[in-house]
Parts: C-alpha cells; sequence; structure tokens
C-alpha cells in the first residue's frame, strides 16, 4: 500500500459564511465558495477536470453541482457518508489526482439544513439501525450516553463533568470571536455553560454544536504541479476514514468512553503521514465538537492527552489557541455550527489557511503538521475521517 | 383434569389521587402509563401467568377487551406475537363487551372441554375512559389479568357449573368514533340491569345446581359501583364475609379485566374444596361455579403486591394528556415519521418477539439479530433468544428534554444478563432514578403512533423482587 502524502496539493480554498442564511439558497453557497477558491487558486472554470460534491442531506446527484456553477460536461460525483461527507467528498479526489487521471480537480462540501426543520437531521430511515428502540436516534442522546459513561468511570462528578465540558465551550467560542465566517461570534462564560438549559443529560445547550447552512470548497492540483499555481501549497499527508459495524451497540463487553472509529481512522492518517507523536507533531487540529464531550473523547483517542486526562489537560490550557496543541482554532463546529457535508471541507479551509500565515488573529505561530476530524453515525457504527495536512517543504 | 392451570394479573404502577379528578373524592384509580394500553397490559399480566411455563405448550390465546386500539384488526395477534406464542394456535378477540373476560373463560374452558387445544390462554385488559369529572371515570381503573386452562394434572381449581344470560339493555354503550363511555341513568341502569340481570343468572344457577350461598367460600360480583356491590350480596343472600372484597378504592373497575382479577383474589385465599362463585355483567351475564382442588397455592407475586407497588400522582393534567384527552403541544414529536410497514413486517421478531441472535460458534448474544457475528464474523450461524424475559442492568443513560412527546424519555443502553446489549427507553421511571448500574425488567410498551400504534419492549426498574 502506497501512502497519500505529498501526492497532491491544495491550491486554492473558498469558503461561504456559515449560519442561518435564510436570504440563500444551495446554488449561492455552491457560487460564493467556489468563486473565492479560482480566484484564490488563479484558475478558470474550465480548468476543472473532475468535481466531487459532499453533502448529506441537501442534494442527491453530481449536477446539483455542475448547475450553479455551469461546468460543463465534466465528470462530477455526489459522496454522502454522513459527517463525514464533505472529507469524504476531498479523500476521494485526492485519490483520483494521485492516480494521475486528473490534474486539477475541485471538491465542495455543503449543505442548507435551515431551510427544511429537524426532520432533515432525524428522518427515520437515516438510522435504521436505531428504528424502533430508541425515539428517532436524536444526536444528542447519543453523545449524552458517552459522557454519562465518562463521568461514570473517571470519577467525575457531574459538576466535575460538567465544568470540563463548559471548558471546553468556552474555548472554542473564544475562538470563534475572531472568525469572521462563524456562525456564533461571541464569549461565554463557564457559569453561562454549566447552566444553560439541559438538552440531554449531562448535555446542555451551550455544549451542543448549532444546526446552519454553509459550503466550503478545495481546488486540488497534483503535487508536482501546485508550484505553477502557486507558492504557499498545502499538501495533503495523510487520509484515514472508518466505520464501525455497530460493536458499541451490539455487545456487552463495549465501553462507551472512546470512540474505535476515531483510534482506526487515526492510526491510518498517522501511519501515512508518519506522525508517531501526534501531541508533539500536530500544532493545531479542527475536531468534530458536535457535543463537548466529542471533542473532549477525541484529545484521547487521538493520542492528544492520556486516557483519562482530557480534564487535565483542558483546564491547562494546553487545547486554547496558543496552548501546545491548538484544537478548533476557528471555533469549530460549537460557532460555525455543523452544516454536515460542509464541515468538513470548511476544517480543511482553516488548516489551509493557516498553513499559509492568513489565519488573522488566530494565527499559530508554527502551523507544522493541521489535523481534521470528522464523526457521525449511531453508537458502534460511527464513521470518522481524520485528515492531515502539512506546508510544502 | 380440566381446569385453571394458572393465572396472572397486572396493575399498572400509576394511580391517579381521585381527589385529582374533583375534590372530595377519595381512594385512588389505577392508570395505564402513558405509553400502555389495553393490548400491553394484557401482555404483562399473560406474563405474569405464564412465568416459567413453556410458552410453546400455549394452543390457544383470547384477549378481552372493550380498549383494542383496533375497530378492525385482531389485537390477539399482537399479544400472541409479544408473547412468543407459537404460529399455529387458535387466537381469537372478545371485544366491545364489557363480561369479554367471561365468555372468554366460557370459550377457553369449552374448547378444553372439547379437547379441540391443551392450552389456551386467557387474557383481559381495559383502559375505559369516562368523561372527565364523570363518576364513570371515578369509578373505573386500568389493568389486566391472565388465566390459563388446560389439561393437567394439577390443575389449581375447576369450573363445575356455568350459567349464562343475553340480555338487551342499553346502559353502558360506546359507538365507533367515541371516546368517552355513554350511560343511562344511574338507578335504571342498577335495577333494570345489573341487579335485575345478575341476580336472576346467580339465582338460576343456585336453583338449577341445587345450590345456596352457605355452600361458597367466597363470591364474586362485578357491580360497575361500590353501592350496586353492595345491594348484590345482600340480595342474593350471601354474607358480608363471603363476598370478594372490590377494588373500588384502590384500583377501580377494570373493565374486562375486573371478574378475572377478582376471581384471581379469591383463588389467592382458597383452600382445597372451596367453591367460588363467580359472576360477570355486561349485555347479559354470566355465573361460574368454580372448587379449588389440592394444587391450590398462591402463585407469582399476586394481586396485592401489584396494587402495593405504586406511584401516586394528583395531576389531572398529565392524566388527561396521557388519555390523549387534554391536546398537548406536540413540539418536535410531530415531525415522528411514518415506519414502513413492511420493514415492521420483517423486524416482529425483533420488536415484539424481541428476538436476540446467540452465535453458536463464540456464544456471543446480539441485539437486535444479526447475519454476521460482530464478535466471531461467523455468518448465519445464530441460535434465536428471547430477550423480553431476561433481565438487564443500565450500562449508559441520558433523559433527553429535547426529543417531545408526553413524558420526557430516558434513554439507557442496558446490558443484558446472559450477554447482549440493548439500546432502549427506560419507562415508570422518573429522570432522577435513572443510574448505571440499575437493575431493570423489560416491558412491552408502546413507541410511536404515526400510522399505527408501535410496540416496542423498553426497560424498567425492577417493579418487585421476587
Amino acid at each position: 500500500m502506497e501512502s497519500i502524502k505529498d501526492k497532491v496539493a491544495i491550491i486554492g480554498m473558498g469558503c461561504t459564511k456559515f449560519g442561518e442564511l435564510w436570504d440563500k439558497s444551495e446554488d449561492d453557497l455552491l457560487v460564493e465558495a467556489a468563486y473565492e477558491a479560482y480566484e484564490d487558486a488563479g484558475v478558470e472554470p474550465k480548468d476543472i477536470q473532475a468535481a466531487w460534491l459532499g453533502n448529506a442531506r441537501t442534494a442527491m446527484r453530481g449536477a446539483a453541482l455542475a448547475i450553479p456553477l455551469k461546468l460543463e460536461y465534466i465528470p462530477i460525483t455526489r459522496v454522502e457518508n454522513q459527517c463525514c461527507s464533505g472529507t469524504d467528498a476531498f479523500r476521494n479526489a485526492c485519490y483520483a489526482v494521485a492516480a494521475g487521471v486528473y490534474d486539477i480537480v475541485l471538491v465542495a462540501g455543503f449543505e442548507k439544513l435551515k431551510d427544511a426543520g429537524p426532520e432533515r437531521l432525524r428522518a427515520r430511515y437515516l438510522y435504521p439501525d436505531l428504528f424502533p428502540q430508541v425515539p428517532l436516534g436524536l444526536p444528542a442522546q447519543e453523545f449524552a450516553l458517552k459522557a454519562t459513561r465518562y463521568f461514570h468511570d473517571y470519577g467525575l462528578s457531574y459538576e466535575d463533568g460538567k465544568r470540563m465540558l463548559s471548558r471546553i465551550a468556552v474555548k472554542n467560542h473564544h475562538n470563534g470571536t475572531m472568525s469572521p465566517k462563524a456562525h456564533f461570534r461571541k464569549e461565554i462564560t463557564i457559569d453561562q455553560a454549566m447552566n444553560a438549559p439541559m438538552i440531554a443529560y449531562p448535555l446542555g445547550l451551550l455544549d451542543a454544536c448549532g444546526v446552519s447552512d454553509g459550503a466550503a470548497v478545495a481546488i486540488l492540483a497534483k503535487a508536482d504541479l501546485a508550484k505553477r499555481f502557486r507558492d504557499d501549497y498545502v499538501l495533503v499527508k495523510g487520509l484515514g476514514i472508518c466505520a464501525g459495524a455497530k460493536q458499541a451497540q451490539l455487545r456487552e463487553d463495549e465501553d462507551l468512553i472512546h470512540f474505535e472509529e476515531n483510534v482506526r481512522a487515526a492510526r491510518i492518517a498517522y501511519e501515512e503521514a508518519g506522525v508517531d507523536d501526534p501531541f508533539t507533531q500536530i500544532d493545531l487540529a479542527e475536531l468534530h465538537d458536535c457535543f463537548t464531550i466529542t471533542e473532549a473523547i477525541t484529545y484521547e483517542d487521538l493520542g492528544f492527552c492520556p486516557r483519562g486526562k482530557a480534564k487535565e489537560y483542558v483546564e491547562g490550557g494546553v487545547f486554547d489557541l496558543d496552548g501546545d496543541l491548538a484544537a478548533n482554532p476557528d471555533g469549530g463546529l460549537k460557532c460555525f455550527g455543523h452544516p454536515l457535508g460542509a464541515s468538513g471541507v470548511r476544517m480543511i479551509y482553516e488548516i489551509y489557511k493557516q498553513m499559509q500565515y492568513k489565519a488573522g488573529p488566530r494565527q499559530r505561530k508554527n502551523p507544522s503538521l493541521g489535523l481534521t476530524h470528522n464523526l457521525g453515525g449511531t453508537t458502534g457504527a460511527y464513521t470518522v475521517s481524520v485528515a492531515i495536512f502539512g506546508q510544502r517543504d | 383434569m380440566l381446569g385453571i392451570i394458572s393465572y396472572g394479573v397486572y396493575v399498572p404502577l400509576w394511580r391517579l389521587q381521585r381527589n385529582a379528578i374533583s375534590p372530595g373524592l377519595r381512594g385512588e384509580k389505577a392508570i395505564a402509563g402513558f405509553d400502555e394500553d389495553s393490548i400491553t397490559m394484557a401482555v404483562a399480566a399473560a406474563v405474569d401467568c405464564l412465568e416459567n411455563s413453556e410458552r410453546e405448550s400455549i394452543d390457544g390465546l383470547i384477549f378481552a377487551t372493550t380498549t383494542s386500539p383496533y375497530l378492525e384488526k385482531q389485537a390477539a395477534a399482537i399479544v400472541a406475537n409479544a408473547l412468543d406464542l407459537r404460529r399455529d394456535i387458535l387466537a381469537a378477540d372478545a371485544l366491545a363487551c364489557l363480561r369479554g373476560g367471561t365468555i372468554g373463560m366460557r370459550i377457553a374452558s369449552d374448547i378444553v372441554n372439547a379437547g379441540s387445544a391443551q392450552r389456551v390462554l386467557l387474557t383481559a385488559a381495559d383502559v375505559r375512559l369516562g368523561a372527565p369529572e364523570s363518576t364513570f371515570e371515578r369509578d373505573s381503573g386500568d389493568g389486566a389479568a391472565a388465566v390459563l386452562f388446560g389439561d393437567s394434572a394439577n390443575v389449581i381449581a375447576t369450573i363445575l357449573h356455568h350459567y349464562s344470560i343475553s340480555n338487551e339493555l342499553m346502559d353502558v354503550w360506546r359507538l365507533a368514533g367515541e371516546t368517552f363511555i355513554n350511560t343511562e341513568e344511574d338507578r335504571f341502569i342498577e335495577e333494570e340491569g345489573y341487579l335485575k340481570v345478575v341476580g336472576e343468572a346467580v339465582s338460576r344457577l343456585m336453583t338449577q345446581h341445587s345450590l345456596t350461598p352457605q355452600d361458597f367460600a367466597k363470591a364474586v360480583f362485578c357491580a360497575p359501583n361500590p353501592r350496586c356491590h353492595r345491594s348484590i350480596g345482600a340480595k342474593l343472600g350471601f354474607e358480608p364475609h363471603q363476598i370478594q372484597k372490590a377494588l373500588f378504592e384502590e384500583v377501580g373497575n377494570t373493565g374486562n379485566a375486573y371478574p378475572l382479577m377478582l376471581l384471581i383474589a379469591a383463588l389467592e385465599e382458597a383452600k382445597r374444596g372451596d367453591k367460588i362463585l363467580l359472576s360477570s355483567y355486561g349485555d347479559g351475564g354470566d355465573v361460574f361455579v368454580l372448587e379449588a382442588t389440592e394444587y391450590i397455592q398462591r402463585r407469582g407475586l399476586g394481586l396485592q403486591a401489584y396494587i402495593d407497588s405504586k406511584r401516586v400522582i394528583d395531576d389531572y393534567r398529565r392524566y388527561t394528556k396521557w388519555r390523549g384527552i387534554l391536546p398537548v403541544d406536540k413540539g418536535r414529536s410531530v415531525l415522528i415519521p411514518k415506519p414502513s410497514l413492511k420493514e415492521m413486517m420483517r423486524r416482529q421478531d425483533e420488536t415484539l418477539r424481541m428476538y436476540g441472535s446467540k452465535c453458536t460458534v463464540c456464544g456471543a448474544v446480539e441485539y437486535p439479530p444479526q447475519r454476521v457475528c460482530a464478535k466471531c464474523h461467523a455468518k448465519d450461524q445464530f441460535d434465536t433468544l428471547r430477550l423480553s424475559d431476561k433481565r438487564g442492568e443500565i450500562y449508559s443513560y441520558t433523559v433527553d428534554y429535547a426529543a417531545g412527546g408526553l413524558e420526557t424519555p430516558i434513554v439507557t443502553i442496558t446490558n443484558i444478563e446472559g450477554g447482549g446489549r440493548a439500546f432502549c427507553i427506560l419507562t415508570d421511571a422518573s429522570p432522577d432514578e435513572a443510574s448505571i448500574g440499575l437493575p431493570v425488567e423489560f416491558s412491552l410498551r408502546r413507541s410511536y403512533q404515526a400510522i399505527i400504534p408501535e410496540y416496542i419492549w423498553k426497560a424498567r426498574p425492577i417493579r418487585m423482587r421476587e
């Protein structure tokens, strides 16, 4: 098996503002993100040889990208893989480029959740593995079950556990104030987070990310062609993705305080990227903070801190913007909301800008390697993607 | 010998204080939980009745109720499936008539007597609604009972005689489409209805068989209200101590289940050779004479244990929401999507029978059943395992305040004794009772109703320890 490392470069990216974009259509989102990316890459629409469209709920076909952009008769593949849809579209595009089939391709991740009500997120057919035992597979339930057990297994009182989660929420909201494209750009306090209305015990409103609309686009080129477009292109270092087979729902000996899918996807990506000490080698990470507990457990699964030590690390500021390893420097899903298919590519956008020292007040000093992480699905059957990026030599 | 092999009862956990209906009323009435109906309660009583009996030995199932969710479609088929009974059984509903429980008893015992079935299970349950604040609402209660008839060396009671009257009278009725029961004037329906018909049936049976009240250890009367209950015994010459205590104070009149519940209460106290008079009323009357055999003994948890195990609410609004009388803000729950009825058919062993799969290669138990084992990857090498009668322990839980619906759901991952794990709701519990390690048992409940009621097994805290 060969690694994807250094074979594919990102030469341009675009990203819309995320939020409740009542006045923007699906087409508006794709046009805005794509034309920012064209301009950034210095390419014309006609230069795009193939495209991938990641989304989970909004559009069922590749033509949904051709129509707004007027891409003419090129291959377009629509990719759906839950919360990993955007990153998986990106991954498939990388393989096509690495195989030498195309020189320049476009990847779009987008989602328009706010036109439909919550039923777009919770239709029964989407989670047949939960039917009919539990009401509709609400995401908050799934992650709250992990939080309850995490608190229990590590001997955290409700107050202690909640304080750790609140600290994550406060951090991400702080970072989000510096992200012009974020949905929520407001500081919150520990007290606000701890006392927010309960959604699914022990998770409160401020433990949850928002629901929003948004789109992000990346233009990829073969690495050896990238310098024709720009000097500060960003290289793909590793791509890991995997799906659980429902083990944690079926087997009574599975714990609920880690996501095996996280561990496995990271293992693949780390091996490709040559990462053996993630805490020191990775400088910044965009993590899937759909709920604060997900981010906490993901630190441990990805090897950013030892098992059971998330609280200590979080409260020590290790994952702050100026900490050893910045987690969600742009504010994460907490501040951007989670338009499913858009999130993965939006995360890559932040890593890309950081690598180019264009992240403004959020800029990390030495963004050596950056990581993105998505997780979506149901207990034991999550799909997780981990992607690693680095600057050119 | 032909007769009663076993019995079981079910009184829902929930009681409504009667003074919540109207100030000054005394006692409590048993009320079905928000996720219970006559089908789920019948299943609960049947589980209590069957306990360790082999479910495969049941040849017939009769379900008596006036409150089937369906006007067309058999409810007994659902009950039979949830009980994991055989496919080649005679299943029948006894619907609409208030004395369906005893009509079912007559049919069940006659089928067994005729030799066309070895064992017939009779279940009866009701959730009858009186108009808010009516005397009917005051006096009725919810509950279920089950009696197993069959040919066995150790039946606990035999039926010696029976007598039935069919009588046409508009005293209590509910037209299709109506929610609440209609009744005629009290004194008319008592005098022309209950007292007259039951009086006639009991007298004729005793005359026919040269019996007198003194021959009976206990007499069961199922009067619509306490006043009638006091009158009937005296009218027929029974002493107060002979009359089986009514359940008005603590449960209410449980409709189709009521005669069977009172019979069970009488059997629980009976000694060998005791004769019990059982009477019922509704569009006529049925009377039976039963005799306890040498094998009579208390069994199961008993009616009193169910009565004592309770949670009393005094919130009339909560009760009326549970029964769909008071409209509720459905919030996000209006978004419950329609199920595929085809998928429901395919998955009914998993949902109604709560089958899991047990891998014959590695022994792993998995719920719902899988084609490929999650532990050892063996393909299609599973035994079927019924999990509904196993106990479990909560592994993790959450209380979902955003889910909407009648009651805030407590969602759990529950580890099942003997292996396996279920993603399931905890019912009959308040959020502060949920905890990791809580021992639970499974109970059939209603889940959604997008097109039709859907039934699932939920976890509940173990209600009574044996």
